[in-house]
């Protein structure tokens, strides 16, 4: 190697360490101006948030990166301060984040359901039947060995809707036990598949269904229960736990989706002509099991302004 | 079963010739996270693996057997580790670099290091020892002597960072805990591949991997040819 050729490899060497110094540079600025959503995988796989939040973006100049997994993780990443806002669906759990004070400012955006598949020969027999026969009937075909039945087992808002309907017959399956009782472990498309390939039962929210149900054989067995709605609520993550969170930007989102603009978005949203959420932030929400506070509709209410009309 | 695959190839040549605004970003992201990864690691690792090859000190052993190991570290664990230093209740919380590419390149980098030493280490280590008895004759100094010995091995130093930059395009699990798949930001060929699965766009998920592939060669062609070029 001649000097020549030296000179210009040192050249390169130091012009890529410089670009990937800027790089990385524009990595910590890049986060000035961004809030991280952490939401479950049933609200971003079905295509609502790439609806909504362009519009958001556009309005007020944050930017929202959203983080796609299942509710447990999504409470715990709030809990470290890794995200500053989360859109999560099991209310037990939520209201215990908030009594904990790591969330504040709950508000109940929208609602849809919960629903049962399984194969359209329906072995269990539980088409049309209430759900605690339902739930019944699950368990004997599958204690029978004529069914199985897949769990996500994943701490996800789906799972926790799950293991209360188990509980409604005082009988919860146990994967290491029940040979027919499947824990997949992973979020609802992934659960969806491995319950299609072999033919089982699963739990899943109408979103992820009306969004994937061209590419599985499995058919809709059961739904219109009021055990089986499914309430969203968005949680400021509390700074006063970690003074790094974007707490003020967080809160204009919320503040978008509370208002009658966001509202009006999410009703909007339409997979197959059919509506996959139905907005529900405010009073008289609480038949679809969807409530926020008095103290939170009107705390949101003076945030609103911005995002309506 | 057969139409998905054709379907996947479809849909990947029409995705890289219509110049995808989405699929390309994923492209680039995925090229600069994997490149800055190894450019770095190449750059820390190669006179490390060279120093732990020609010079004997105590603990060498240990550290080539510390190194080997390393070598097969569980990426989802390096993943794990590295997101337990970025998250905010982690030590470098503050930088807030978690769910950023640089987190990923850090992830990727933990992974490529130990390989690249490895490799490096063994290159220099098969090398005949009359050769570098020769060097030394010649009236080298020691700089001298290691350069020789590096332009000497090159091949094989080369072969391994192939190995390395291989493993880091292809890892899933780190990048998937460090990023956080979040769209137009840290999303790149594997985790995206994982969430068009599972929303069932088999298609769209085929024509990554197939994109991924034809990537992988193409690199894999260039460098193959440098390294089989005597300069």
């Amino acid at each position: 190697m001649n000097k020549k050729n030296k000179i210009l490899s040192i050249v390169l060497i130091l012009t890529i360490s410089t670009l990937i110094g800027i790089s990385t540079s524009f990595d910590i600025l890049h986060s000035r101006n961004r809030i991280i959503l952490a939401t479950t995988t049933s609200t971003y796989d079905s295509g609502l948030l790439d609806y909504l939040i362009p519009s958001f973006e556009e309005r007020s100049g944050i930017l929202v990166d959203i983080l796609s997994v299942g509710t447990g993780y999504a409470l715990e990443s709030g809990r470290r301060g890794d995200a500053d806002v989360l859109l999560v669906h099991s209310r037990i759990r939520e209201d215990e984040f908030i009594s904990n004070g790591y969330g504040i400012h709950r508000a109940c955006i929208m609602y849809n359901d919960f629903i049962i598949i399984g194969p359209s020969n329906d072995p269990a027999n539980i088409q049309g039947e209430n759900i605690s026969v339902v739930m019944t009937n699950l368990k004997n075909a599958g204690e029978s060995g004529l069914i199985k039945f897949y769990s996500r087992g994943d701490g996800s808002g789906t799972n926790s809707k799950e293991l209360s309907l188990w509980d409604l017959i005082n009988n919860t399956p146990n994967s290491g036990i029940d040979s027919w009782y499947f824990e997949t472990g992973a979020g609802m498309g992934n659960t969806l598949i491995v319950a299609d390939e072999n033919n089982g039962y699963t739990l899943i929210d109408r979103g992820t269904w009306l969004s994937t149900k061209d590419s599985v054989n499995l058919i809709l067995l059961v739904e219109g229960e009021d055990f089986l709605l499914n309430p969203y609520g968005a949680i400021l993550v509390n700074p006063e736990i970690n003074l790094s969170v974007r707490y003020d930007l967080a809160l204009e989102f919320v503040a978008f989706l509370t208002s009658k603009e966001g509202q009006e978005l999410i009703s909007s949203y339409k997979l197959n002509n059919e509506t996959l959420f139905f907005p529900s932030f405010g009073h008289g929400n609480e038949t679809y099991g969807c409530s926020t506070t008095d103290t939170e509709i009107e705390f949101w209410r003076e945030y609103n302004g911005n995002y309506t009309g | 079963m057969v139409n998905e695959f054709i379907d996947g190839i479809i849909e990947a040549f029409v995705l890289l010739f219509s110049f995808d605004l989405e699929v390309w970003g994923i492209i680039l992201l995925s090229l600069r996270v994997s490149g800055t990864a190894i450019f770095v690691a190449t750059l820390v690792s190669l006179p490390i693996g060279s120093f732990i090859a020609l010079r004997e000190f105590r603990g060498k052993k240990a550290l080539t057997n510390l190194i080997n190991t390393f070598m097969g570290f569980p990426p989802v664990v390096a993943g794990l580790l590295i997101f337990l230093l970025l998250s905010k209740s982690g030590p470098l919380g503050s930088l807030g670099l978690l769910y950023s590419p640089t987190a990923m390149i850090v992830a990727q980098l933990f992974l490529a290091i130990p390989i690249i030493i490895g490799t490096s280490k063994a290159a220099i280590e098969s090398i005949n020892p009359d050769l570098k008895e020769t060097i030394l004759n010649l009236g080298a100094n020691e700089r001298q002597l290691w350069w020789e010995l590096i332009k000497e091995s090159k091949k094989s130093i080369i072969a391994g960072i192939l190995v390395a930059f291989g493993q880091a395009i292809s890892e899933v699990g780190a990048v998937m805990i460090v990023g956080g798949n979040i769209r137009w930001n840290t999303r790149t060929f594997t985790t995206s591949i994982v969430l068009q699965t599972r929303m069932g766009e088999f298609g769209m998920a085929m024509a990554l991997g197939l994109i991924l592939i034809i990537i992988s060669f193409s690199l894999n062609y260039i460098l193959t040819h440098l390294q089989m070029r005597d300069i």
